[in-house]
């Protein structure tokens, strides 16, 4: 039983598994507070901006009747790796039993691991992992596919920076599914071919084929560090636009880890159609996921602290 | 006057000479003033140490080796390099002028010598600064540092970026006995990098180095020496195009030589998995295919020397996340035994090649007294166990830095003793005369 979700590149198939099938279970008893984490004390430590997520972590945490610490980052000196085993250390003598941490810095969990003794899971590490996304995601696919065997799944944007990306890559392949990585060259290394995946600069290409298309959110300072002419350029080369939805075929799914750039990724006017009237038989999944989080993380709490000992 | 050492019946391994075979050695003054398969000298005369079964050799010669001192001294001191070097059978370093101040004035130089003298090891060759303050701005003032003992030149650390300085940097020089030492790096396209470009820093989402950060720099700077006659040695070559560069120029007749440190020679990229921040240095590990290259430019004379980049960190600025950790390696204790143990293990380098890569070119790079055993050269030498094992365990360093990826690997093959100028400093391990 792991004990901690630093990422899952290095996770067992089975465990994503049991994730899965946790969360199913526990979609079927949301309207109720269970008590699986009473008298469990879980902390998030947040050092980049983040309300969906933290707010994601909270809510599955209490929903299970775990008590919840959101540490205020900001107001504390905590910066630098040394000050932040101090906080840990803190935190745990006072009873913590896991702690949630969203950082810059890729690896950081990976370094902390060694260095103290508590359940450590990942909510984003630089442009390392988000695990708990790539869980969400594989929850919301299989919830409307039912099964990810042989699917295709088309990620598009911004690769080389996206922690989702290196996440959920190793669920969607050890799940059966077929992943094609979509970007422009400068935002897509060749390496990810090693991990058998298809990579191509060509989304038009990619449309008609895929069963679930997964928009990457675009960071504004890829432009601003010369990876990209413009974002109108790359909207025009990689955006999904009302013609592109076009291409895709019936039964097909749309998705966003959000928050949205509207007007990059995606047009305005592609959303819109999107929202009111989509093309027969195309599933949009941008809310849905939110919901879908709260179940999954729960999931993985309950899983991570509770397990099976 | 010390008494005369008389190394008997061990076997010589001095490229210098030619030599691999059983050979005594008389110890005199500091010179070897004898050596013949068997000397026969009354024990009333010298001091007789038994030295069969093991390997005798020219004590090693570190090109680069960064012993912090002035500046930083919670990292390292000249005493506790030193130290560090005669315990693993280095008997010269070569110090980078990188220190706070840096060596850019004829007053550090002196500074650096008079601690050298006093921690009385390994013998110490300040480099200088190729620019003042480091700064890439306007050249040192050579004249004065190479009067004060400077062999070479060196912005180790950064790269001299303005093409124009280098160029005019290379001509002035023809016309001293010296040699610009260039830390190959365009700091634009390495950027923020921690790591090298390639599959690992792309699945640990690590921002990346790419090679062609050195390559373009290395192609710059020998076309510079190419253009002005001037001579470039390049630091820590540590990719397959930069083997080629350094191969094409040669080929031409530029004065270019090159060296590669041993990290780059025994591990590539895959280290950085689990995000160890140990395997954090500059130039990255780099890819097997590159590692391959570099073994094989050593081997074809490409590559000229082994040099260890010694970068001794204190825990606070490694004992970091990847991101956060200092660049940099830790070696001088363990790294000829790092070496012997390849040569025992994989057969990718002898005896031979280890002495000639790591004792006689060093020595010939800059001009230095060393790298040889012949009748009336300094007694600089490495006695050799090649059936000793150790396991690298750095809280038994004397340096003062930890910070290596090779903690815990076992070594087989090892330095017993080093003289230096035929005093012996190092016995089985211990330092003598080392004052903490």
């Amino acid at each position: 039983m792991p004990r901690h979700l630093l990422g899952l590149q290095h996770w067992e198939t089975r465990h994503i598994e049991e994730v899965m099938e946790r969360s199913f279970f526990f979609s079927r008893f949301r309207e109720r507070k269970l008590d699986n984490l009473r008298g469990r004390l879980v902390a998030a430590l947040f050092f980049e901006p983040s309300t969906r997520t933290k707010f994601s972590f909270e809510v599955a945490a209490r929903w299970l009747s775990a008590d919840f610490y959101n540490f205020p980052v900001e107001l504390s000196s905590v910066v630098k790796g040394e000050t932040l085993l101090d906080t840990i250390q803190t935190l745990k003598s006072m009873g913590l039993n896991a702690l949630i941490i969203r950082h810059s810095h890729s690896g950081l969990l990976e370094w902390l691991k060694d260095r103290v003794d508590i359940s450590l899971i990942n909510a984003g590490d630089g442009a390392h992992e988000h695990p708990t996304q790539a869980l969400l995601d594989l929850f919301t696919i299989k919830n409307n596919f039912t099964s990810l065997q042989d699917l295709q799944v088309v990620m598009v944007g911004d690769i080389k920076y996206s922690r989702v990306v290196r996440s959920s890559i190793k669920g969607l392949l050890e799940m059966g599914a077929r992943v094609k990585l979509v970007g422009p060259p400068t935002l897509l290394p060749e390496s990810f071919r090693e991990k058998g995946v298809e990579i191509s600069w060509d989304l038009e290409g990619a449309l008609p084929e895929a069963d679930v298309v997964y928009l990457l959110r675009l960071q504004k300072e890829r432009q601003q560090n010369g990876l990209l002419p413009s974002l109108k350029e790359y909207t025009r080369l990689y955006g999904l636009t009302e013609n592109r939805l076009s291409l895709l075929k019936s039964g097909s799914m749309v998705m966003h880890p959000g928050p949205m750039n509207v007007g990059v990724e995606i047009t305005s006017k592609a959303l819109e159609k999107l929202d009111g009237d989509p093309p027969p038989g195309i599933t949009v999944s941008i809310q849905r996921q939110v919901e879908s989080g709260i179940i999954v993380r729960a999931a993985l709490l309950d899983f991570l602290m509770r397990g099976d000992r | 006057m010390e008494q005369p050492i008389l190394l008997k019946g061990g076997t010589l391994v001095d490229p210098s000479q030619g030599f691999n075979q059983p050979c005594d050695l008389l110890l005199e003054e500091g010179k070897v003033k004898e050596l013949a398969p068997f000397l026969d000298v009354s024990e009333d005369y010298a001091e007789t140490i038994d030295v069969s079964g093991k390997f005798v050799v020219p004590g090693f010669v570190d090109l680069h080796v960064h012993l912090r001192e002035p500046g930083e001294e919670a990292k390292e001191t000249i005493a506790d390099g030193v130290a560090a070097a005669v315990a693993g059978g280095i008997t010269s370093v070569c110090c980078m002028p990188n220190t706070a101040p840096p060596v850019d004035n004829a007053l550090v130089v002196n500074f650096i010598k008079e601690k050298s003298q006093q921690a009385g090891l390994a013998h110490v060759y300040p480099l200088g600064t190729l620019t003042r303050g480091r700064r890439g701005e306007e050249m040192s003032d050579y004249a004065s540092l190479l009067e004060a003992g400077v062999k070479a030149f060196t912005d180790d650390g950064s790269y001299v970026d303005n093409s124009s300085l280098m160029y005019n940097i290379l001509q002035y020089q023809t016309q001293f006995e010296t040699v610009a030492i260039s830390h190959c790096e365009d700091s634009k396209l390495s950027g923020e990098g921690v790591a090298h470009e390639g599959y690992y820093a792309h699945m640990l989402g690590l921002a990346g180095m790419p090679a062609v950060a050195e390559v373009a720099a290395v192609s710059r700077d020998i076309l510079l020496a190419q253009a002005t006659g001037g001579r470039v040695h390049i630091a820590h070559v540590s990719c397959a195009e930069s083997v080629e560069c350094i191969r094409w120029a040669k080929e031409r007749g530029v004065q270019v030589t090159a060296e590669v440190a041993p990290h780059h020679l025994l591990l590539t990229e895959a280290a950085l998995e689990g995000f160890d921040p140990m395997a954090k240095m500059k130039p990255p590990l780099r890819t097997e295919e590159d590692r391959q290259a570099l073994w094989q430019g050593l081997r074809e004379g490409v590559i000229d020397a082994i040099a260890t980049d010694h970068a001794p960190h204190s825990r606070d600025v490694k004992d970091l996340t990847f991101t956060e950790a200092a660049f940099g390696v830790s070696s001088l204790d363990f790294v000829v035994s790092l070496l012997l143990n390849e040569l025992v293990q994989s057969g990718n380098i002898s005896l031979d090649e280890l002495v000639k890569y790591f004792s006689c070119r060093p020595a010939e790079i800059l001009g230095l007294p060393a790298g040889t055993l012949q009748k009336g050269a300094v007694a600089d030498i490495a006695v050799i166990d090649i059936s000793q094992v150790r396991v690298v365990d750095p809280t038994q360093f004397y340096s003062r830095g930890h910070n290596t990826p090779f903690a815990g690997k076992t070594l087989q093959g090892k330095p017993i003793m080093t003289f230096v100028e035929g005093e012996l400093k190092m016995k089985n391990g211990k330092v003598l005369k080392y004052n903490e």
